[in-house]
């Protein structure tokens, strides 16, 4: 029998403290322990991006870091982006004009990809988007919306500093 | 696919490290970036009963200036020998490598010592490190020792690691003037595994004669294949158009032994090789020529 581990973990600026198993993802855990479904759940090995959150600040696959990893570290997942749920973040709203998305299940880790490439890249190319955005899969394969999508986010975020 | 249950230990430490697994040996698995070994234990291919997580034992990070080249710490993420800019001075080589390690998201989490230690023929830094002929240092509660890279790897997914041992450091040594590299790969998308690579390592002298020669091919045998025949041919000699397709010819045929798969048959992949050699060795060349 393995020991549970206390850990303390903030998310999204909120901290939670439980108690998990070892083996616990911390993909399955934003979704089955603190109910942050926006996570989604793809190949559980690293390979499609679609459970891409923020640790600390970096982009990461939530599939392949345990719960107990995150103890003491900060979270950021796709519920983070905006705190007014009656308003987008400029990087969703541009998916959403853009046609960024047609299912949505890869969305949230596009985004989480996205978000930190486009404060360290403000005007990304084209190449540079897609090499930004290589680790993660889009089954309805809407590649170019998405594409099109950072680039007017890119114009928003810019649009927004001034 | 959850992994089997096991006991998870996150030392402070590296000498609660060495002492953790002085205890458990072969039970324990060491967890660095987990980019490999997690995806195995969420399929069950590997079902360690102790898991020692390196996470906490910042001591294990550090990139420094040492005799001309540079130590680096087994925890150093991949993404940080991207951006280090003495990494870029110092190992230009493993600079331009890393952008084809797997993706950014993969490379903000796996490190240096786990890629090395995982012995995956598929990957990038163990055939870089042997190209660059690095040392490792490898401790573990008794002591410690340093083995060249070319010496480490042992066979697929198998080095001369002993369980109750860890990587601790690496050191690559710094280039000789006048010389040139190069890494190159095919895969079918920019990030995946690739199908095959090789690297290059090329040092002239005044007279533009190659004086030492280092070619190292990627996936196309069960550890870093080295191509000490096909480098040898350079030696002594000024490096012509002819001369590199002959080492080509010679590396692709007689120094790997590449096995088909799905996406290539065993010949494909040898005449990758052979297309790959020649393309790299000019790239080397011409850095080493233009180089003071």
């Amino acid at each position: 029998m393995t020991k549970n581990v206390r850990i303390s973990v903030t998310v999204n600026g909120e901290q939670y403290e439980r108690e998990v198993e070892p083996r616990l993802l911390l993909s399955d855990f934003l979704r089955h322990e603190l109910g942050l479904t926006g996570t989604h759940v793809g190949c559980e090995h690293g390979v499609c991006g679609a459970c891409t959150i923020l640790f600390d600040g970096q982009p990461v696959r939530s599939c392949l870091t345990l719960a107990v990893q995150a103890n003491g570290h900060e979270i950021m997942t796709v519920e983070g982006l905006t705190e007014d749920r009656e308003r987008l973040h400029p990087l969703q709203e541009a998916f959403w004009e853009a046609h960024g998305l047609q299912c949505g299940f890869c969305t949230p880790g596009f985004l989480m990809t996205l978000l930190p490439f486009l404060e360290e890249n403000p005007q990304p190319t084209e190449a540079e988007i897609r090499e930004a955005i290589s680790g993660n899969l889009c089954r309805c394969t809407g590649y170019q919306h998405i594409v099109d999508a950072v680039k007017l986010a890119a114009e928003k975020l810019a649009r927004q500093q001034v | 696919m959850k992994p089997a249950p096991f006991d998870y230990v996150a030392p402070g430490s590296l000498e609660e490290v060495l002492a953790t697994l002085a205890t458990y040996g072969y039970d324990a698995k060491l967890l660095a970036g987990g980019q490999s070994l997690i995806p195995m234990m969420n399929f069950r291919l590997a079902q360690p009963s102790v898991l020692v997580d390196l996470n906490e034992v910042t001591e294990l990070n550090w990139v420094r200036r040492r005799n001309g080249g540079v130590s680096l710490g087994a925890m150093v993420r991949q993404r940080q020998l991207e951006r280090d800019p003495v990494v870029a001075e110092v190992a230009p080589l493993v600079h331009d490598t890393m952008p084809y390690v797997a993706h950014p998201q993969i490379r903000n989490r796996g490190t240096l010592g786990g890629s090395l230690a995982h012995a995956d023929p598929a990957a990038e830094l163990p055939v870089v490190m042997v190209a660059l002929e690095a040392q490792l240092r490898l401790r573990r509660a008794q002591g410690e020792r340093w083995v060249a890279a070319e010496a480490f790897f042992e066979g697929l997914f198998t080095t001369v690691l002993a369980p109750d041992e860890m990587v601790v450091e690496v050191v690559v040594p710094v280039l000789p003037p006048r010389t040139g590299y190069g890494f190159l790969e095919v895969a079918r998308r920019h990030g995946d595994f690739a199908q095959a690579g090789v690297t290059a390592v090329l040092t002239l002298d005044e007279n533009d004669v190659c004086r030492k020669a280092r070619i190292v091919y990627l996936n196309l045998g069960e550890v870093p294949m080295i191509a000490r025949k096909a480098a040898d041919l350079l030696v002594g000699e000024k490096v012509t158009d002819s001369l590199i397709a002959e080492v080509a010819d010679v590396g692709a045929r007689e120094e790997i032994e590449p096995t088909g798969d799905i996406h290539a048959t065993a010949d494909y992949k040898r005449h990758l090789a052979g297309v790959l050699t020649r393309r790299v060795l000019k790239l080397a060349l011409a850095k080493a020529t233009s180089s003071q």
